[in-house]
This record gives structure tokens, C-alpha cells and sequence, in this order.
């Protein structure tokens, strides 16, 4: 028998219990996710800790970075939401960072002969995570839209400048758009890294089964390697492109709320 | 077969099939454990951003713009300033020029009035001494021609003595005289 084996696409989204911990009765245990989620913040923080540490006229390199990061997003609030999208910033800038480091960690490989727990886990890849990054949004954009616009809010769902006799069949899609928002964000994300990773995870699994059958079969286990190459350039891409969908869905929905008597 | 019992066969067979490799995201135990550490470390990093890093990188960049706008004023400024500055200079050569053009002018014409002068007062010591000449000379003339008339006198009163045996006298030596040179 060879020692090599592919292990079950799924195992890469396995929860592994680390550490017990609740919180009266709620389970709220330290485990790999809790511990990704803890490395993606970690980082982030140490990061923008040493690009701000000494701010300065001419940035150096992490500041220039971080600056980047902040004009990205900043223009990004600005065009969609407009001046007053300014209050927005600091969640739309966290929420973009989030997730895009949690969906580019993902894509660090695992070094061979880890315990599970020690696995790479992509936080975002699990559908509660975006779920509830989605209702965050959601439920901001909902609360902010009624203390902005009082009932005016509602006007959300009938645009104005339209016959009447088109209310009745106008309103409930704006209704059932809206209700289905926080889904499509939330399935969005997670359905792209979960995907994502499966896709990598089946190339990965062919190379190890092919040079695992050995001969004529270890050489043609070139090609799903390639494959597993470009999949992951392509996975990178994709973890920006999801965490920016996020990021600028999210404003449009805030710009809703902000302007939505305009409407 | 009683409701719960079912439920709890169909628990039991849904956690047969996460073991068996069913979707590890629809294992409903881990949820609270998943959105308690979401909250706590997406609650963490949203209070430092808004607090802290976001300011800090957007201060430096408020404080690069307005930088840029002082230094970009004080170059404007200083553009005006050496725009100033060469009109002045221009100004001032041009006057330079104008000054050295009119002290030429003055200076060549003192020099020629000058000369004119010299010249005038050269002519007239000229004159003098011409005059001086002139008069010397019609002087010695007048002299000359006396003497050739007394030697004229003399030669013909010799001659009459000799051809008479007579002296004549002057009167009518000076009529004979003025009778030839008539």
C-alpha cells in the first residue's frame, strides 16, 4: 500500500473542536474557523498597527499599502453612496477586509502531515458566516433607511413615475427583491470560495490518486495539476472579485436606505 | 409511532450523514460557535478601524493634500515674485539704457561744441597770424619798392651827371620818373 491518500473534498470544511468553551448554555468552542477568523483579524490588525504606527508625509511601503486599501475604498463608498456615505466607510472598509483576507488565507496551502486542526479553513466558505455578514447589511440598511426616512422608507418599493396600474405587480418584486437580497449576498460569497476550494481540492485529489496508481499514470498526473495551478490564479482572483461583489452590493443597498424618499 | 420518536430517528440519520460526509456547513451545532468568534473578531477589527487606523491613514492623507495645495500656492507665489522681479529688472535696464543713451547724446554734443569752439578760436589765431603775414609782407613791399625807386633815382642821376656833366636835381629826377612810369 502507498501512502498516498485523497482525502474526502469535503474535509477542508470540516469544523474541528479545539478548544471547549460556552457561554451558559451556548456552545461558543474555539475551533479551526474560530482560530482562521482569529489569524485573518490578527493579521489585519498587526498589519494596519505598523502602517499607521508613525503616519507620515511620505509614506513608506505598509503605509502607501494601507493608504491604497483606503482610497480603494473610500472613492468606492463615495461614488456609490455619495458625500454621505462617509458614516458608511469604516463598516464597508472592515467588512472588505474581512472578507478578503479570510477568502486569500484560504487559499494558503495546507503543509502535508498537519493534524486536521491545523488545516487552512476558509471562514467565508461556511454559508452562517456570510449569512450573517449579509444580514449585517441588511439589518443596517433596514434600521438606518426607517430613522433617515421615517415611512418614507417604503417608497423603496414604488418608484415613482410609473402608471398606477402597474403598482400591483411592481411592488411585490421590489418587495421580494428586497427580502431576497441578504440570500443572494450571503450565497454569493460562500457558494464562490466553497465551489472554489472544491474545484482545487478535486484537481489536488486526481494528482495524488494518479501518482498514487504509479507508471503511465504518476506522468498523465501532470495535467490535473496544471489544472490545480491555474484554478488557484484563478481562485485569487476570485477572492478579491467576491470580497469587492460584497463591498459594492453593500453600498448600493446603503445607498437605498440613504436615498430612498428620492425615490 | 409517536411524532418525537421520528424526529429523533431523523436527527440521528441527519448526523449519520455529516459523518458520512454530508455538508459541513449545514451541521447546525456549529453556528453559535462560528457567529460568536464572527462577532467577536469582526466587532474587534470594526472598533479599531473606525477608531483608530482609518483616521490615522486618512489624517496623512488629509494632511499630504493640504501640503500639496500650501506648497503648490507658495510656488504660484513664488512665480509671481520672479515675475515681479524680472519686470523690475527689465524696467530698470531699459531705464539704464535710456540714461547711457541721453549721457551719449549729451556728451557728444559737448565734445562737438567743444571742437566747434577750438576750431572757431584755432581760425581766428590763423587769421591773425595770416593777417600779420599779409600786412608784414605788403610792408616789405612798400620797402622794396621804395628802394628800387631810390636806386632808380640814383642809377639816373649818375647817368644824367655823366651824360651832362650836371647833377639834376630830385625834383626833376622824380618828374622824369613819373613821367616813364606813366
Amino acid at each position: 500500500m502507498n501512502t498516498f491518500r485523497a482525502a474526502s473534498p469535503m474535509e477542508q470544511f470540516e469544523i474541528v473542536r479545539l478548544v471547549d468553551l460556552s457561554l451558559g448554555s451556548i456552545d461558543i468552542s474555539l475551533t479551526n474557523s474560530a482560530l482562521w477568523m482569529l489569524i485573518c483579524t490578527g493579521a489585519i490588525i498587526i498589519f494596519f498597527a505598523a502602517a499607521t504606527r508613525r503616519a507620515a508625509i511620505i509614506p513608506n511601503r505598509l503605509q502607501s499599502t494601507a493608504e491604497v486599501l483606503y482610497e480603494f475604498v473610500s472613492d468606492l463608498v463615495r461614488d456609490t453612496i455619495g458625500a454621505e456615505g462617509r458614516r458608511f466607510f469604516p463598516y464597508v472598509f472592515t467588512l472588505f477586509l474581512w472578507i478578503l483576507i479570510a477568502n486569500l488565507f484560504g487559499l494558503i496551502p495546507t503543509l502535508p502531515g498537519l493534524p486536521h486542526a491545523a488545516h487552512t479553513f476558509t471562514t467565508t466558505s461556511h454559508l452562517v458566516v456570510t449569512l450573517a455578514l449579509a444580514m449585517l447589511t441588511i439589518t443596517i440598511v433596514i434600521v438606518y433607511g426607517f430613522w433617515k426616512n421615517g415611512l418614507g422608507f417604503f417608497k423603496l418599493f414604488a418608484p415613482s413615475g410609473l402608471p398606477f396600474y402597474m403598482y400591483p405587480l411592481l411592488v411585490p418584486i421590489e418587495v421580494v427583491s428586497f427580502l431576497s437580497r441578504p440570500l443572494s449576498l450571503a450565497i454569493r460569497l460562500f457558494a464562490n470560495m466553497f465551489a472554489g476550494h472544491i474545484i482545487l481540492k478535486l484537481f489536488a485529489g486526481f494528482v495524488v490518486s494518479l501518482i498514487g496508481a504509479g507508471g503511465v499514470f504518476a506522468a498523465v498526473g501532470i495535467l490535473p495539476f496544471l489544472g490545480a495551478t491555474a484554478v488557484t490564479a484563478l481562485e485569487f482572483l476570485v477572492a478579491f472579485l467576491q470580497a469587492y461583489v460584497f463591498a459594492i452590493l453593500t453600498c448600493i443597498y446603503l445607498n437605498d436606505a440613504v436615498h430612498a424618499a428620492d425615490h | 409511532m409517536s411524532l418525537s420518536a421520528v424526529i429523533v430517528a431523523a436527527a440521528a440519520a441527519a448526523e449519520d450523514a455529516a459523518e458520512a460526509g454530508g455538508l459541513p456547513q449545514l451541521d447546525m451545532s456549529t453556528w453559535p460557535s462560528q457567529l460568536f468568534w464572527l462577532a467577536v473578531t469582526f466587532g474587534i477589527l470594526y472598533w479599531l478601524m473606525a477608531g483608530r487606523f482609518l483616521p490615522a491613514i486618512g489624517g496623512a492623507i488629509e494632511e499630504r493634500r493640504d501640503r500639496i495645495a500650501d506648497d503648490l500656492d507658495q510656488a504660484s507665489d513664488f512665480k509671481r515674485q520672479a515675475d515681479e522681479a524680472e519686470d523690475a529688472y527689465n524696467q530698470s535696464l531699459a531705464d539704464a539704457k535710456a540714461k547711457a543713451q541721453s549721457i551719449a547724446a549729451d556728451t557728444r554734443a559737448e565734445v562737438d561744441a567743444e571742437i566747434a569752439e577750438m576750431q572757431v578760436e584755432t581760425d581766428a589765431k590763423l587769421q591773425e597770424k595770416l593777417d600779420a603775414a599779409e600786412a608784414r609782407i605788403a610792408e616789405m613791399k612798400e620797402e622794396a619798392t621804395a628802394k628800387v625807386d631810390e636806386a632808380a633815382a640814383d642809377a639816373t642821376r649818375a647817368i644824367v651827371e655823366r651824360l651832362i656833366d650836371e647833377a639834376p636835381t630830385d625834383d626833376a629826377v622824380a618828374r622824369a620818373m613819373t613821367n616813364i612810369a606813366r
